[in-house]
């Protein structure tokens, strides 16, 4: 077996997050250099403050500013900060008790060596100069001075009331054994499936398993590269991420010799032309562009054959 | 051992709205939830476990909302389940519920299923580029147009029977105080005049994209007592099958004919289209009421179903209403557009649903599918309890 193939796929998108009232006020608070937290139906101060009473269930409304200054009651230390965390050198994670509140809360506690963190010390927060409502607004906390923190500014006058979560997830996108050979097929100019022993259908891209019985295939087979639209549609709405650009004809195509449909583009007919049962070949890009894709086939396009009976791929809807 | 009874006596849901940006996802949970405890005279405290549903994690962006959510949701200290199964998450959520019941594990069971489309873009988590692959992938409309095209085919149907259908359903939805979409200038004729955005597949054809939530309270037969008006849940069915293999049908999946079948069997129903007063079907795009008409056995296959929708028989008037709530048609916070379905059936045979009640419903269809057509979930509630 030679080696599968495997690229690297990106999946990011900027998600939006309503805050709701509760969350609402306390990242405005932070905007505002102000750290709010919110009174439970038992008296204590919790920071940050919880949507609804942990007994009750009822929605926080009572909140309560607290001080900028607190007691660490635990920590850890991180020697090697990776991506997106509060900072690119070594500094302590703590749960910090704020003075007025009843909990710790978590946060990132600016000091240079594990030496200067201990239980019990008081801490200051330390604000960002530019705020937005944001946790990242306390930059972090820092070993407590007798002049305590220096205190902010009010950034605005509007409740805060969403904040943007960029994601970003890097994959390694790994083919399996079977779809590498497809892939490696493509790379010469061949469209190759395997057919399942049990059922004896074509698959095409190749499977490690028959989804219909399960039965591991291994008898490689070479389709045409003539088939017959079984069904299409024709895309008129952009989106996010669109790569072809609309209107265009998304089709199944089912190849000669396979069991199953491929999904591919119709081009060389005008798009109210394209017809359920139009006979198409495959049109690949010039050579020298030819990666391990399935892209390598720029598009199906018609033969001008005479369109195939309903009938011959009726099963296939 | 058999089941146990088992009853739906609180049906929540959010005013259903484009974009909620007044309340988070636990506000948004929370104000369904409130209203299926008020609606069962309970609290949280009356509540044993908690189910919770949501739409696949790309379309938020939220991969485990038990975590986040555990404490506003009520569930501490209590057991909590998440179930995922893409868009008929709400229904197999709800049936995971009232499994608990039905198995004597639990005796109230709250469930409640929520999406905020508006924080997310569902079109671009369904059609992320892979890589090798050809990236002609355009959404859930791309997916299923070419299916509703093969359908369309295979029952020789008029092509105006899907506007037929999505005039209908958004008449429907103005009589329902929480949906979405409010047009009532919409008719047969502006739904065929609107752009083609996945041909065969009209814009006013398509589900919106919603914010909102559904919850249902579950309980046993002693619980049930207490409530004026119980559903009785007289049958549930869950069906999967793969995505795509060789000469499957994608019109009518063996796993939804198959779930139809052990439905009717288990609720001692012998003819849906004269039992079932009312149906809740999961229609995101107005040719699947046909579609699923034939699936689920209410009509022939093979044109049964569009003869039934363009008939007028689907209409709250007609002999087989289907989503006098407006449906996904009118409604849709994805993760939650199941359990609407599950819920609005309950409120039939309830009598609680309002303006658009049937008259005398005594038995309804909660259904939802999700994916590629390949996971079912449907229940039938009544009036009665089951004699089975």
């Amino acid at each position: 077996m030679t080696r599968t193939l495997s690229a690297p796929v990106t999946v990011a998108f900027d998600y939006t997050r309503s805050t709701g009232p509760v969350i609402g006020r306390f990242l405005t608070g932070l905007r505002d250099g102000q750290i709010v937290g919110g009174r439970t139906s038992e008296g204590k101060v919790v920071v940050p403050p919880p949507e609804f009473d942990p007994v009750t269930h009822e929605a926080i409304t009572d909140f309560v500013d607290v001080a900028p200054v607190g007691t660490v009651t635990s920590w850890t230390w991180v020697p090697e900060p990776v991506k997106d965390q509060p900072f690119d050198r070594p500094f302590a994670f703590a749960l910090i008790q704020l003075d007025g509140a009843d909990v710790p809360m978590l946060h990132a506690l600016d000091v240079a060596s594990p030496d200067e963190v201990s239980t019990g010390m008081r801490v200051q927060v330390r604000w960002r100069a530019e705020r937005v409502g944001a946790i990242t607004d306390i930059e972090a906390f820092e070993p407590a001075t007798d002049a305590g923190p220096t205190g902010v500014e009010a950034l605005g006058t509007n409740p805060v009331t969403g904040v943007v979560v960029p994601v970003s997830l890097d994959y390694l996108y790994a083919a399996s054994p079977e779809e590498s050979a497809f892939y490696r097929g493509l790379n010469e100019g061949r469209i190759l499936g395997q057919r399942c022993p049990t059922c004896q259908k074509v698959y095409v891209p190749p499977r490690s398993a028959c989804p219909a019985d399960g039965t591991p295939t291994a008898e490689e087979v070479e389709v045409s590269q003539t088939g017959t639209i079984t069904t299409f549609c024709v895309v008129n709405v952009p989106f996010l991420g669109q790569k072809i650009t609309p209107p265009y004809v998304s089709a199944y195509v089912l190849l000669d010799g396979a069991d199953i449909a491929v999904l591919h583009l119709i081009l060389g007919v005008p798009a109210a032309e394209v017809r359920m049962g139009m006979r198409v070949k495959a049109v690949w890009k010039p050579r020298e562009e030819w990666t391990y894709s399935l892209e390598n086939i720029d598009h199906f396009e018609p033969t001008g054959d005479p369109d195939a009976e309903y009938d011959t791929y009726k099963q296939h809807l | 051992m058999s089941k146990q009874p088992a009853a739906v006596v609180g049906v929540g849901q959010t005013h259903h709205r484009a974009k909620r940006e007044d309340v988070s996802m636990a506000g948004l949970c929370r104000e369904a939830m409130d209203r299926a405890l008020a609606d069962a005279n309970m609290s949280l405290d009356d509540i044993d476990a908690i189910v919770v549903g949501k739409a696949p994690d790309l379309f938020e962006g939220v991969m485990m909302p038990e975590l986040f959510l555990a404490e506003a949701l009520g569930a501490a200290g209590k057991p909590l389940l998440r179930v995922h199964t893409a868009g008929s998450v709400g229904g197999s959520t709800a049936i995971v519920a009232s499994s608990l019941v039905q198995a004597g594990v639990h005796k109230r069971v709250l469930t409640v299923a929520f999406e905020k489309q508006s924080e997310s873009n569902a079109m671009w988590a369904l059609s992320v580029p892979l890589p090798f692959n050809m990236p002609v992938h355009a959404g859930a409309g791309g997916y299923f147009a070419p299916h509703v095209r093969s359908y369309i085919r295979r029952s020789e149907a008029p092509t105006h029977v899907g506007a037929i259908v999505a005039a209908k359903d958004r008449q429907n939805a103005l009589k329902n105080p929480y949906a979405h979409l409010k047009n009532p200038d919409t008719t047969v004729e502006s739904v065929l005049a609107s752009q083609m955005l996945w041909d065969p597949i009209r814009y006013d054809e398509t589900c919106p994209s919603s914010d909102g939530a559904c919850a249902l309270v579950i309980v046993d037969e002693d619980t049930a007592a207490a409530s004026p008006n119980p559903a009785w849940i007289h049958g549930t069915v869950m069906r999967s099958e793969a995505t795509t293999a060789a000469e499957r049908d994608q019109v009518n999946p063996q796993a939804s004919r198959d779930a139809a079948a052990a439905l009717w069997k288990q609720a001692g129903i012998t003819s849906p289209i004269d039992e079932i007063d009312a149906a809740e079907i999961y229609v995101p795009f107005s040719w699947f009421e046909p579609m699923w008409l034939e699936s689920l056995g209410f009509a022939e296959e093979n044109g049964g179903g569009w003869r039934l929708s363009e008939s007028g028989a689907t209409a709250m008037d007609g002999r087989m209403p289907v989503n006098c709530s407006g449906g996904v048609l009118s409604s849709n916070p994805i993760g939650a557009s199941g359990m609407l379905r599950f819920g609005e059936a309950a409120l039939q045979v309830r009598g609680a649903a309002g303006e658009h009640q049937v008259d005398g419903a005594r038995k309804a269809l909660g259904h939802a599918y999700g994916g590629g057509s390949q996971f079912f979930a449907m229940w039938v509630v009544g009036s009665e309890k089951p004699t089975n």
